[in-house]
């Protein structure tokens, strides 16, 4: 019998997902891939899965899964969230793997800290590549489970039948929180569309998430941005983490899914160091941009990259078998998060 | 031809050759992007070339946007270099009946016979000059002139899959069911991109389209042979 996980409720949005599909953009095909390609890599270390291994990418409100295998190996990443496993609802905290035995139901709980997580199963999700990646890319249906997010009942494939005979890891230290830091962009490429008051509002005002958000982007409410010489460009490619700008005024964050191209100008581009920090925000939060230059964000990628690095070099294996989490790992935010996840 | 660069975050710049859309840019555009592609430069990771630029995306953890700065205008330096291969595509297209339901109104406001329309849309050929907005949508130009309108003032929620469409100087082709707010004047019965091929999209930027007007019957057999897995768009390469 095949090995998997079956979706007893899915979640708001719940796809499979990598690193993307770069290489395609050329032929109008967006990367998509992790929202927070970060918090996906650490999720499949601590499994000890090779770090774009497919895993599940979970948005705002969880899923909950029975596990259809001997036992299956997995753990979560993103801050605040957690497991709830079995009858008794054990919780274990993000950054830990535990293994968890066939008819057990692995519940999700995303808490309040991140609006997105990671969950990594041992061995990956088997899900069909699609020019080369499992990720699911819903406007075109490519990718994840028939190009689309979970639903209830839909059985997803694992690539192994039962976890390895070995201890279950944790992140030696926690993520560094990303907490309200602004977040940081390069200008461009069409900054010079817009008023010089424009560029400073975006950069000294408080924007805020609107209710309309999804992999393709968010719209940000706040003060709007002015043009100067008109809003419509002929049309060039987008770069994820791109700020657009159509002649309501009203920015347009672009995120993993955006299409390829576009004929709106784009203000400025958000670092790839903080792409995680804006997939962590949701509907109703506020943001804040802060001016680097592309020598200081690229630099901060290299950052990033060795904090990854650091962070799966500096597993440690959990002593006793998996830790309970008995609440101090927890805040009340979770907690309450967790009550009415499961209610 | 002079180029600028402009920042795209840490992962991408754009190096743009104007703000037009002209055949002599997409041409610059077209074998700058050749060139990258065959160079091997440490650090590439793609380029998307689109009307009048070329965005080049990298890896900053192998490379920086200073050296791929340096390393563009050294190959902008060897000019004259031929871009590389090219297709002419001969894609079957039928402008008639339900196949074509903006073809009367386009009729009206150019102030031709549905039959000329057809005519002078398939009367000449087309440059692909980017592919965007959904996977293997070509933007193909330039129209003839009697043909350039503005977008419908009413966008549709749901155009066909296969719509050949017009807009401004442009026309292109729905390879999907999506909204859209072109004038739809005919439809193709051939796949324009299909992830279970070895190359998902027939076009590439910088091919030629060719109009093959269809009946109603023969739209019908192709559709068919199409779906069967039997159908090849009849194709030549093109020297340049």
């Amino acid at each position: 019998m095949s090995a998997g996980l079956k979706v007893l409720a899915p979640g708001l949005h719940t796809t499979v997902q990598d690193l993307g599909r770069p290489g395609y953009q050329a032929f109008g095909v967006p990367v998509s891939g992790a929202l927070d390609g970060f918090s996906l890599r650490l999720a499949n270390a601590l499994v000890g899965n090779r770090l774009g291994t497919p895993a599940i990418e979970i948005l705002i409100s969880g899923p909950a899964f029975e596990v259809v295998a001997d036992t299956v190996r997995v753990a979560l990443a993103g801050a605040g969230a957690g497991l709830a496993i079995g009858a008794e609802k054990k919780r274990f905290a993000a950054g830990q793997s535990v293994t968890v035995p066939r008819g057990e139901v692995v519940q999700v709980v995303v808490g309040h800290q991140s609006a997105s997580c990671y969950l990594a199963v041992e061995g990956g999700i088997a899900v069909p590549l699609v020019l080369g990646s499992a990720s699911t890319y819903v406007r075109a249906a490519i990718g994840g489970l028939d190009g689309r997010a979970l639903r209830q009942g839909d059985f997803v494939p694992l690539a192994i039948a039962r976890a390895s005979d070995r201890p279950e890891l944790r992140l030696s230290s926690p993520v560094p929180g990303t907490g309200d830091q602004p977040i940081r962009v390069v200008l461009g490429p069409q900054q010079e569309y817009f008023t010089e008051e424009a560029v400073a509002t975006l950069l000294d005002n408080e924007f805020r998430i609107s209710q309309s958000a999804d992999r393709m982007g968010m719209r940000l409410d706040g003060t709007l941005l002015r043009h100067r010489r008109g809003w419509d460009i002929v049309s060039d490619a987008i770069m994820t983490g791109a700020i657009q700008v159509p002649g309501s005024g009203q920015p347009i964050l672009l995120l993993a899914d955006h299409q390829t191209t576009g004929g709106y100008p784009k203000i400025a581009t958000v670092i790839s160091a903080d792409l995680r920090v804006v997939g962590s925000r949701r509907p109703g939060d506020s943001l804040r941009f802060a001016e680097v230059t592309v020598e200081t964000a690229e630099a901060l990628c290299r950052d990033a990259e060795r904090l990854l690095t650091e962070m799966v070099t500096r597993l440690e294996p959990v002593p006793d078998g998996p830790k309970l989490d008995l609440g101090s790992l927890y805040d009340d935010n979770l907690i309450s998060g967790v009550v009415s996840g499961l209610d | 031809m002079t180029v600028r660069f402009l920042s795209a975050g840490d992962r991408a710049l754009v190096a743009e050759f104007g703000d037009r859309v002209d055949r002599t840019l997409s041409d610059d555009v077209l074998r700058l992007d050749a060139s990258l592609r065959s160079s091997g430069l440490p650090g590439l990771v793609e380029t998307v070339p689109t009307f009048r630029s070329l965005m080049v995306h990298y890896d900053p953890l192998v490379t920086s946007r200073a050296d791929l700065e340096d390393a563009i205008a050294g190959l902008l330096d060897r000019q004259g270099e031929p871009r590389g291969s090219a297709t002419l595509w001969r894609v079957p297209v039928c402008y008639e009946g339900e196949y074509a339901p903006d073809l009367a109104e386009v009729a009206r406001l150019t102030r031709l016979t549905p039959g000329d329309v057809a005519a002078l849309h398939s009367g000449v050929r087309y440059h692909v000059y980017m592919i965007g907005f959904l996977p293997g949508f070509p933007y193909l130009g330039d129209l003839p002139p009697q043909l350039a309108l503005p977008r419908r003032a009413d966008p549709r929620v749901r155009v066909p899959a296969g719509s050949v469409s017009i807009a401004t100087t442009l026309t292109a082709i729905y390879p999907y069911e999506s909204p859209g707010g072109w004038h739809l004047i005919g439809m193709t019965p051939i796949r324009l991109f299909d992830v279970t091929r070895p190359r998902p999209a027939l076009l590439n930027p910088g091919d030629i389209i060719q109009i093959e007007p269809i009946d109603p019957p023969s739209f019908a057999s192709v559709k068919q042979a199409v779906d069967s897995g039997n159908y090849q768009v009849a194709n030549e390469p093109i020297i340049q």
